[in-house]
């Protein structure tokens, strides 16, 4: 009923433009003045004012009916069942009813139930009608009010351009409020976190195990919530994969960018954009199937008891994943700077490497940081490959062949399964999730401020 | 294709030539150098000698040439992936593009100013010192310090920034950073120093400090200068050569040239009539 509510209301916009636009055009022949719109204003004027209202009582139909019709059913229902019945007692006979309407029956139900579950069909069926009735009747009456409004000095088009503005400011709030509502969820189940253990164990806790009893006479550890492990295992693994990304990504870009003949340069960026869409799943096979067992091996060789999942594979695999980010950014970077300030240093006789490490790299210097800020919070926020690679116990350790886990690793292992929503178990994920916010936001804010900065140097 | 259709017939023509009343000793001497851009020539044999301590301008309308003619001389074209150059260039008697000849040698001794000042993102002493660095003129920073002051000295600049050597050379007024990346030029001692139209991002006033520089520098250089402006060669040069599509049409003793033209093509151009 939605899809024809949704058609009617098309249709009916279409109409409205189509007489908005010949009462335009009349106007234009007909009358003696200059039109201020041309015809096409007048339909999008009317159209628009026929569409969004009926839009919008479509979807605040669709969204309360709901409970409109439910409230509507416990009124009905026999005074001795409501009578005293607490709110839960209440949904339950809610969902009865509903559970007879669809035909899932678990034995008899009682007949005041089955009388309610008619009148719900009953009720359904008359709203799905109404609904449409009622669109009906509104895009015409607007139809109507605004066709009347229409003359040839009407402003039609400012009006148009208004709304449609009002259209871009709406989508573009709607982004804004989705953030703010990310941010709220995670401050409020964190905040519900912390209400069970304390802001400073979690943060500054050198023990993470949380493994709680889930029933009263399980036996299991009390559980420990110091995240200092998981965030250092999360750093190692990021500055593991900074150490691999950052010197190639840059040698590369500054090879791109001074040294490569134009074919070259052709090959190889769209070859850097493919390992830039690999989906990082995929760099989770290869970090555990090939680089852990190769590390493994190689540890071997040297006599070191390498972990199978040790920080070196995840954090090198991590690496190779973010060199296209790295490399493309300070492509971008070294490519801005002035080709004036090369000519000039060349002329000076210096070579390139002179003039890449003298001239371009410092001017470019602020954007390459900013390049590198952006892919350490990729590469802290990253985890399928960790998820994969990593471990799962958090060793409060910096030894790079030792197994560590991550903030996302954890959080991916305590949402897994069966959980309760109220336990600190669940709840530590949410808290987790937040400070792992935070610091990506400093990041991001941080490495956005240098790239500006560095912008407005040159232009 | 048209200006190579116009060239191919012009095979045959001739520079004019006017020589110095006095000759002077010959710095560069270029024969038959033409340049290509990819498929596209853009410049067709050109011949001329530039004299040594003297200012040798290059006039003509945009696209003749005369620019990419003036980066030939330190083998700036180097740095474009389609140019190539053929013919031969001699300075001080050494062909220039011998196989064996280093470039960073040969910038060395032939500096060059953009047309843009161009002065690097670092200090006024850095941006002096770096090549004498880069070439390894001094060691200690006392050399250093003598080499920035000489050559700002020469620049004229030194009054008007020794008391801020450090503050970034971006910093400057136009004209100021301009006569920075000339001091820049000077301090690596060249024997030889290109502008391509040094003054044309400036204002009149930063543009005569420029041009009274460029008669000081005279005395010890040899300059080569591409200007847009006739009243500029006609100023600071001693001879002047006329190019158009891609050919040097006329050259002479600049008062000779301006005076008494030999060529239709370069009274057309020097009385305004196109260009």
């Amino acid at each position: 009923m939605f899809g024809y509510a949704l058609l009617l209301i098309i249709a009916m916009s279409l109409i409205a433009y189509f007489v908005g636009r010949s009462a335009g055009s009349r106007f234009a022949t007909n009358s003696q003045e200059k039109i201020h719109s041309l015809p096409s204003y007048h339909g999008a004027f009317v159209a628009v004012w026929v569409g969004i209202p009926a839009l919008i009582l479509l979807l605040l139909w669709v969204g309360l009916q709901g409970t409109a019709i439910d409230q509507l059913l416990l009124s009905s229902l026999p005074e001795q069942m409501t009578e005293g019945a607490s709110a839960s007692q209440l949904n339950l006979y809610l969902q009865e009813i509903h559970n007879v309407t669809t035909g899932r029956v678990f034995g008899e139900p009682s007949p005041e139930i089955k009388a309610a579950a008619e009148r719900l069909i009953r009720w359904e069926a008359i709203a799905r009608w109404a609904m449409l009735v009622v669109i009906l009747a509104l895009t015409i009456v607007v139809l109507m009010i605004t066709r009347a409004q229409l003359s040839p000095r009407f402003r039609a088009r400012n009006n148009v351009e208004r709304i449609v503005s009002g259209l871009m400011i709406f989508c573009a709030t709607l982004a804004i409020l989705t953030t703010l509502g990310i941010i709220g969820s995670l401050l409020f189940e964190a905040w519900a976190f912390f209400q069970m253990v304390p802001v400073s164990e979690f943060l500054f806790g050198l023990n993470w195990e949380p493994q709680i009893p889930i029933r009263e006479d399980q036996v299991a550890a009390a559980g420990a919530f110091g995240a200092i492990p998981v965030f250092t295992g999360t750093l190692l693994i990021a500055f593991i994969a900074m150490l691999v990304a950052t010197p190639i990504g840059l040698l590369t870009a500054i090879y791109l960018v001074e040294y490569a003949s134009d074919r070259v340069r052709s090959t190889v960026k769209p070859i850097m954009e493919i390992l830039a869409g690999v989906p990082t799943v995929v760099y989770g096979f290869f970090a555990v199937l090939i680089v852990a067992p190769a590390v493994r091996d190689f540890g071997s060789v040297l006599g070191l008891a390498v972990s199978p999942n040790s920080a070196l594979a995840a954090g090198g695999v991590m690496g190779i994943m973010i060199i296209p980010f790295i490399s493309s950014l300070s492509d971008d970077a070294l490519n801005a700077v002035p080709r004036a300030m090369r000519d000039g240093s060349l002329a000076m006789g210096s070579t390139r490497s002179e003039t890449m490490l003298n001239v371009l790299l410092p001017a470019a210097l602020p954007g390459i940081m900013g390049g590198i800020l952006l892919a350490l919070s990729r590469a802290i926020g990253e985890t399928m490959i960790v998820v994969m690679a990593a471990g799962l116990i958090a060793n409060l350790t910096f030894n790079p062949v030792d197994s560590v886990t991550t903030v996302t690793v954890q959080i991916v292992t305590l949402l897994i399964g069966d959980t309760s929503f109220d336990s600190p178990k669940t709840l530590a994920a949410f808290a987790l999730g937040l400070v792992l916010f935070i610091i990506t936001l400093c990041l991001n804010v941080l490495a956005i401020r240098i790239v500006q900065k560095y912008r407005e140097k040159y232009d | 294709m048209s200006a190579v259709a116009v060239a191919a017939n012009d095979k045959a023509f001739e520079t004019v030539r006017t020589p110095d009343p006095e000759p002077r000793p010959i710095k560069i001497k270029a024969s038959d150098v033409s340049v290509f851009y990819g498929e596209k020539q853009a410049l067709f044999d050109v011949s001329i000698d530039i004299p040594e301590r003297a200012v040798t301008a290059f006039i003509g309308p945009s696209g003749c040439g005369k620019s990419t003619f003036l980066r030939c001389f330190n083998r700036m074209n180097d740095t474009i992936d389609i140019c190539r150059v053929t013919g031969e260039m001699l300075v001080s008697d050494a062909n220039i593009y011998d196989p064996r000849l280093d470039v960073v040698e040969l910038r060395a001794r032939v500096g060059m100013v953009f047309q843009k000042p161009n002065p690097f993102p670092k200090s006024i002493w850095d941006n002096i010192a770096y090549g004498p660095k880069i070439h390894g003129l001094a060691k200690t920073k006392a050399e250093f310090d003598v080499i920035v002051e000489e050559s700002l000295q020469k620049a004229g600049l030194w009054n008007e920034v020794k008391d801020r050597l450090h503050e970034p050379g971006t910093g400057l007024s136009g004209g100021q950073q301009q006569r920075l990346c000339i001091a820049r030029a000077v301090a690596v001692s060249p024997e030889v120093i290109l502008m391509d139209e040094p003054c044309s991002a400036l204002d009149p006033i930063a543009t005569a400090k420029v041009e009274e520089l460029i008669d000081e520098l005279r005395e010890n250089y040899t300059i080569v200068i591409v200007t847009h402006s006739m009243q500029q060669a006609a100023r600071v040069s001693q001879r002047t050569a006329f190019f158009h599509l891609g050919i040097l049409v006329e050259e002479g003793p600049t008062n000779v040239l301006f005076t008494s033209p030999k060529e239709k093509r370069t009274q057309d151009y020097i009385t305004g009539r196109f260009g």
